[in-house]
């Protein structure tokens, strides 16, 4: 049972590599789906190149919010800064009530049609779950592990890099975890404004009226989601093993 | 407290963003039509005598305050005076700049009234934190925000600014489409309440259906908004081709139908997720000791576990309501109309102006949700004490 669990992720990889790499060998699982006449795997583009672009455009966005959060995250836990908690707490809310396709529009103008607007989209998308993880495993901490840190002379620094974050780590990982997955879903709109990723599949479909590409885009962004959410998991448990402290 | 810091951090951070926005960032854009990019304009040539005067003055006073002055009162009135301020000042601008009777000419708020404003915004709600009101006196003062923006658009305030020209030439389509997002928001929720309170609950029950459950709802939140949307054109297209009474109640592969059931599966996890994680939070040693005292399954779930669990429900419900008000917006691709038709229609028509008339009811709409539902769940949360 174990065993299988392991693997499924696996097959999901070959799976989508498979799909990928030769698209039209998945014809026939698409066929009765695509319109009358129309072609039943996207052929306007290379399945691969996108599907590479669109993870690029969210591992670049995702990087950038977990610099940004964390960051952030650490600022307002450090003493005499935490006035600066609830503004913080605002913004980053903002970033993900604003509509990621209103941001999208309002991207366009000021910095042109192409892969900007979507990462600036999903930086401000995805900067809630890594904050909120953030500051959540930091204060996790036991006081009395920070006073132990202060006893053997640790500088503040010191004590954050050796005691605090690797701590902290493991939220920090499921927040950045959160994030990715929400990224991949939500860089799917980037195409609206001419982002290369899995989205123009999905927006194709969609315009022509063709099923077949609707459900090829999307069952390939579910994938990669999937499959980068076990991938940081597995990420996350082993970074979990090595600095257990409890 | 032995001494007060003079200079307050914070306060000094957004009048630094603010006023180099103001200074160095368009205050206006003057548009001689709705397409064209525009002549950036700063606030000492967009503003003149007595209006510049007033709202410069009113800006260095917020400014002047949110550094050195530390009671919370005096630096709310101060900040939001100072939004007023710039509000009214893009105002004027659109006034002054605009011919007589022309009804062409775009006045766009620039980069530098933008920035100023959401810096005068956070530096009220900072002072807003600070003064901690209570949940009531919060949707109180949401609700006069509300009611004072609603009157100066309703009295033509900002009429020549280039959103309201956007909004009068688009009024009876505005309305429609507000409508229908509203719609489409709400309704979606409700119908993932009214299916994911009983699963929730059930789950909580039933600890083998949990994991199947939550592991199918979490799937669904991997495909792609746009895609789910598209891929459930298909088969309730051929609903409405195939029963007639289907499509007489207005199921159809494009339009309203789709969209509400992609958004009432995108929100049952965090119905069904939150119902699980509030009825966890109930000790089995209360639901015993009421069950010891005689109260039928039904009753320990309506008097003890539901109000435990209600303020987490209540997150989940914020979560989906900021969500599906964002996700509406995409559903406007598939013909479900919303406020997102003029995005999408202002992005292929590059009327930025378009965009804004979609854009900023829905945010607006999405800041009032939360506010609202952040109070409610701080009642829900009080209530127990």
């Amino acid at each position: 049972m174990r065993r299988a669990l392991a693997l499924w992720p696996l097959l999901a990889l070959g799976l989508l590599a498979a799909f990928l790499v030769a698209p039209q060998r998945f014809a026939p699982v698409f066929a009765p789906f695509a319109a009358y006449g129309a072609p039943p795997i996207y052929d306007q583009g290379n399945l691969f190149a996108l599907a590479l672009a669109h993870v690029a455009i969210v591992c670049v966005a995702a990087a950038a919010s977990t610099v940004v959060a964390v960051g952030l995250g650490i600022l307002v836990t450090r003493e005499g800064w935490t006035e600066w908690l609830s503004p913080s707490r605002t913004i980053v809310n903002f970033g993900q009530t604003f509509p990621p396709v209103a941001v999208l529009a309002l991207a366009v103008p000021l910095v042109g049609f192409g892969e900007e607007p979507t990462l600036i989209a999903l930086f401000a998308y995805g900067l809630l779950p890594i904050f909120e993880n953030t500051i959540a495993g930091l204060a996790a901490c036991p006081p009395a592990l920070r006073d132990a840190a202060d006893g053997m002379g640790m500088s503040p620094a010191q004590r954050l890099w050796s005691v605090e974050l690797p701590l902290a780590l493991p939220m920090i990982l499921e927040g950045v975890r959160l994030s990715v997955v929400i990224d991949v879903g939500t860089a799917t709109l980037g195409s609206t404004v001419a982002a290369k990723g899995l989205g123009e599949v999905i927006i194709a479909g969609l315009s022509a009226n063709n099923a077949a590409f609707v459900l090829q885009g999307g069952i390939a962004t579910g994938l990669i989601a999937i499959l980068l959410y076990e991938g940081l998991r597995a990420v996350e448990r082993r970074v979990c093993r090595t600095i257990r402290i409890d | 407290m032995a001494t007060r810091r003079r200079i307050d951090r914070l306060g000094g951070v957004f009048t630094l963003v603010g006023g180099v926005a103001l200074a160095g960032a368009p205050f206006v854009v003057f548009k001689p039509n709705r397409i064209v990019p525009g002549v950036p304009l700063g606030v000492l040539i967009a503003l003149h005598g007595a209006t510049a005067v007033a709202v410069l003055g009113a800006v260095v006073l917020a400014g002047v305050v949110a550094v050195f002055v530390a009671n919370p009162p005096l630096r709310l009135v101060a900040s939001l005076g100072g939004f007023v301020a710039v509000a009214l000042g893009a105002a004027a601008a659109g006034n002054a700049f605009t011919p007589a009777g022309d009804l062409i000419v775009r006045i766009a708020p620039g980069a530098g009234c933008w920035i100023a404003l959401i810096a005068l915004g956070l530096l009220a709600a900072d002072a807003l934190t600070r003064l901690r009101p209570g949940p009531w006196t919060r949707l109180l003062l949401l609700a006069a925000f509300f009611a004072v923006a609603l009157a100066a658009l309703a009295h033509g305030t900002f009429d020549h600014l280039s959103v309201m020209r956007e909004y009068r030439s688009n009024a009876g389509r505005f309305a429609f489409e507000a409508r229908r997002h509203v719609e489409l928001a709400f309704g979606s929720l409700a119908a993932a309440l009214a299916a994911g309170l009983p699963l929730g609950v059930l789950c909580h029950r039933v600890p083998r259906l949990r994991a199947a459950v939550l592991g199918s709802l979490n799937f669904v939140q991997t495909i792609p908004s746009i895609a789910l949307f598209g891929i459930l054109m298909a088969p309730l297209g051929a609903l409405a081709a195939a029963v007639p009474l289907a499509a007489r109640v207005g199921i159809a592969g494009i339009g309203a139908a789709p969209a509400l059931v992609a958004l009432f599966a995108y929100s049952l996890l965090p119905i069904v997720a939150n119902t699980v994680a509030g009825l966890a939070r109930v000790s089995p040693a209360a639901v015993e000791a009421a069950r010891g005292m005689g109260l039928t399954r039904g009753e320990v779930l309506a008097r003890v576990e539901w109000p435990l669990a209600l303020p987490v429900i209540l997150t989940g419900v914020r979560i989906v309501l900021v969500q599906n008000i964002g996700l509406v917006t995409v559903a406007a691709l598939i013909g479900a109309g919303g406020l997102g038709t003029f995005v999408f229609q202002g992005i292929g028509e590059t009327a930025i102006d378009l965009v804004l008339l979609g854009a900023l009811p829905t945010v607006a709409l999405a800041i009032a949700s939360s506010v609202v539902l952040d109070a409610l769940i701080e009642v829900a949360g009080g209530a127990q004490r």
